[in-house]
């Protein structure tokens, strides 16, 4: 392999040579520059706002069904006379509803929050700029891809207006439950589904083919930051995992509206009347098709985040990453074990003991890699002088609680314990760990990181602080007591938390209080971030091009960079890590210096 | 600004931006009909019955001829481009256009032959796998249809522009047909012969 990745022959298209740190207008009215944009760096923050916006969102949803699990039956405050007869009459959640915003919470929180967030968002605007491109590979499907995500998002959320509300099966909407036609939010969740698979298979298709063919002069794989990789990785997983949902989805579509049984086994009986289906279909074959997505999906929530925190913590500890390398092989092998492994997610489906065998063999070995990873940047901190900067604060609390949630897992993925704790809030508080105080934090992280370069604005550090302490806080109380419920033998998706069931007497319900207090607080602590995001648009300190110190591509770039990134055509002389060099005159040696300017 | 490698290979990947794109779609249209062609697997493995005989052969086979003959075209309609013979391009172009019009008729005749005699995608799981595969299939003809329409119409002026850069363009347009040629390839003999 070509060890530079220099090639002589290549045009220097990137050449884009203006003199100057203005931006560069191409007479773009306000529509095309801000809201039908094909900029990379536009469209990030598109798909980071909106991602955001997803989350709140989402976000809200939760805190409401947290109010009926801390006190069943009680009227809901302050929203609850505005959500109407067949939601919540006189402001008390019916079950119908409670399933739907269990069901939407779930779907908005993965494919419309998080992972537009870190895929659409950072690896929009941050991945063209660190490996040195003007643009993405394709600016116009870029634009399709994102307003095919608004599309899907604006399906989804009409879902909750229509008669019969939206999806109440579940994020996984397994049938027959899904298929059933009291279900009508279903059909609308499946047509949202089919536009967010649209838009994250054309933006895979892009990010990949923009890391293969425009990385800049000299920036050979192994020299890419970690970012990078993830998001690459990140890519092949939404591009081969994507299309069994999507057929899924048809399947589904399917026995919705043409009356077919794909997944409709015979002689269902629905109120002691018979489902008139042809029958003969499989309802373990929706299971199939669906985590053969959505555990590769798993990755796709994660594998960015750890991108992500690896720039955080090898720019503030001043420090090359810890293994590098073996980080880099990690994280492809994560790609491809993820796989196989998805049947984990189906031990209680009666699916045979050769199956469940080899699905936790697999699932013990995907665990792996996502330890040497994790090994990797807690070993990158040994004898660091950290700065404790609000991005390091997020990126470091990251570790811990993707550790937990990691850890927490290796239970779930051998059948014989996962027969215990499956459906049990064991499994919420597991893939919570992983998902929200691991990515959502890395996110925060990343958010704090990049702001400076997106906006040429720092955002506050004593806000910054007051959101990371009281996240961190309040985070890990509405999550660690789950896990003794679940342990308890607490199941999940119940309406009133379990009050009226007799299996849950002496089971600690009580918790359910303690969770929704910490949960609200956690509401509470959002605060200080959405003033400190908008306040340091304003009153944030003005920065230069690279306010970190850092050494990779993004940092020579105007903040913020304008349409075509960069100023000159960027080469690349070393690895993106190279802080602290012995006999360096500072103590980082950007991508982007030649060896001269060391000495 | 210049997006770089839109018309010449990037060196050391030997690749055009554009041809990459389409490879990677075509590995997710796999993924596609690979999960459509495993249910029908399991849906027919787990099946008491199976029918045969439901589907017209004679009519399938006509269209894997039409469909392999569209390929060929599609070929010869880069290939005179590559040769500089604009007037032959635009013959077997709009030769591809027409057959692949040829097998959606019929498929139309097909199908409403089928509706005539009550047999709906409800009637049957077969049915049911049959009108999805071929539904879907039909979908991707129609997708090459336009792209092929574009093609002929207002795309064409590219050709004087930068004509490398449309031959590109027709090469992967010929990737895509090519794979939905393949597709058929085994939805024939799956359907309708075994």
């Amino acid at each position: 392999m070509d060890k530079t990745g220099i090639h002589p022959g290549g045009r220097p298209a990137h050449v884009d040579v203006r003199g100057h740190d203005e931006p560069h207008h191409e007479e773009l009215g306000w529509w095309r520059k801000y809201v039908f944009s094909t900029d990379h760096k536009v469209i990030g923050i598109q798909y980071a706002i909106t991602g955001l916006l997803f989350l709140l969102f989402g976000f809200t949803l939760m805190m409401i069904m947290r109010w009926q699990l801390a006190y069943p039956g009680r009227p809901i405050p302050l929203i609850g006379q505005w959500l109407g007869q067949d939601r919540a009459p006189m402001g008390i959640m019916l079950p119908e509803f409670y399933n739907q915003l269990g069901a939407m919470h779930g779907t908005i929180m993965v494919f419309m929050g998080v992972v537009p967030l870190a895929v659409g968002g950072f690896g929009n605007f941050v991945m063209p700029l660190q490996i040195g491109a003007p643009d993405m590979a394709f600016p116009k499907i870029n634009m399709a891809s994102y307003w095919a995500y608004v599309l899907g998002g604006v399906t989804m959320i009409t879902s909750f207006f229509l008669r019969g509300g939206a999806a109440q099966s579940g994020w996984t909407s397994y049938p027959p439950l899904a298929t059933l036609p009291i279900a009508n939010g279903q059909t609308m969740w499946l047509l949202g589904m089919i536009f967010l698979i649209t838009s994250s298979l054309l933006g895979s298709i892009n990010f990949i083919v923009t890391i293969v063919q425009l990385r800049a002069k000299g920036l050979s794989y192994m020299r890419l930051p970690f970012f990078v990789w993830a998001q690459f990785v990140t890519s092949f997983l939404l591009l081969l995992a994507f299309p069994p949902l999507e057929a899924a989805g048809v399947l589904q579509l399917m026995d919705r509206l043409a009356g077919t049984s794909f997944f409709m086994p015979s002689g269902l009986v629905l109120s002691g009347r018979p489902i008139p289906v042809s029958g003969n279909g499989n309802p373990l074959l929706w299971q199939h098709l669906f985590w053969f997505l959505a555990h590769p999906e798993v990755y796709v929530l994660i594998l960015p985040a750890m991108g992500i925190v690896a720039e955080i913590i090898a720019n503030n500890t001043r420090k090359p990453l810890w293994g590098y390398k073996a980080m880099v092989y990690s994280v492809t092998t994560l790609g491809f074990l993820s796989f196989i492994v998805w049947a984990h997610h189906m031990f209680m489906t009666g699916m045979g003991t050769t199956m469940s065998a080899f699905f936790q063999t697999t699932t013990m070995i995907i665990s792996i890699p996502s330890v040497v990873i994790l090994t990797s940047l807690l070993l990158s901190l040994w004898g660091a002088s950290i700065r404790f900067t609000t991005p390091m604060l997020f990126a470091l609390a990251f570790l811990p609680m993707f550790g937990i949630g990691g850890l927490t897992g290796l239970p779930l993925g051998l059948a014989p314990s996962d027969i215990h704790l499956h459906d049990t809030y064991y499994v919420i508080g597991h893939f919570h760990y992983v998902v929200a105080p691991g990515t959502i934090f890395a996110l925060f992280a990343g958010i704090y990181h990049w702001f400076p370069k997106a906006t040429g604005k720092k955002m506050n550090e004593v806000l910054g602080a007051i959101h990371f302490w009281g996240s961190f806080i309040c985070i890990n109380i509405v999550f660690m007591p789950m896990f003794i419920q679940g342990l308890a033998g607490m199941n999940r998706r119940m309406y009133d938390g379990g009050a009226l069931y007799t299996h849950n007497a002496g089971l600690p319900i009580k918790l359910n209080l303690v969770i929704g207090i910490a949960a609200w607080s956690l509401g509470l602590f959002q605060i200080p971030f959405i003033v400190n995001f908008f306040g340091s648009l304003k009153w944030g300190k003005a920065v230069d091009r690279n306010p970190w110190e850092a050494t990779t591509l993004e940092w020579s770039a105007p903040s913020p960079p304008g349409h075509g990134n960069f100023l000159t055509e960027p080469i690349v002389y070393r690895g993106p890590y190279e802080y602290s060099v012995p006999g360096a005159a500072k103590d980082f040696s950007a991508q982007f210096e030649p060896e001269k300017a060391q000495a | 600004m210049n997006i770089p490698y839109t018309v010449d290979e990037r060196p050391d990947t030997g690749l055009t931006n554009g041809k990459l794109g389409i490879w990677l779609f075509l590995a997710s249209e796999v993924m596609l009909f690979g999960a459509l062609f495993s249910t029908y697997i399991i849906l027919r493995v787990g099946a008491p019955e199976w029918p045969h005989g439901e589907l017209n052969i004679w009519l399938g086979a006509i269209n894997t001829i039409i469909l392999i003959s569209s390929s060929v075209t599609m070929v010869m309609a880069w290939a005179s481009l590559k040769m500089n013979d604009w007037g032959k391009h635009r013959l077997f172009l709009i030769s591809t256009f027409l057959l692949a019009a040829l097998f959606l008729v019929n498929k139309y005749f097909e199908y409403s032959a089928h509706f005539a005699t009550g047999e709906l995608p409800s009637h049957s799981t077969f049915l049911a796998i049959y009108y999805t595969l071929t539904g879907l299939h039909g979908l991707h003809i129609l997708g090459g249809m336009i792209v092929m329409a574009y093609l002929l119409g207002p795309g064409a002026k590219m050709w004087k522009e930068n004509s490398d850069q449309f031959a590109n363009r027709i090469e992967a347009t010929g990737l895509y047909w090519h794979f939905v040629d393949l597709v058929w390839i085994f939805l024939f003999p799956v359907l309708y012969l075994l």
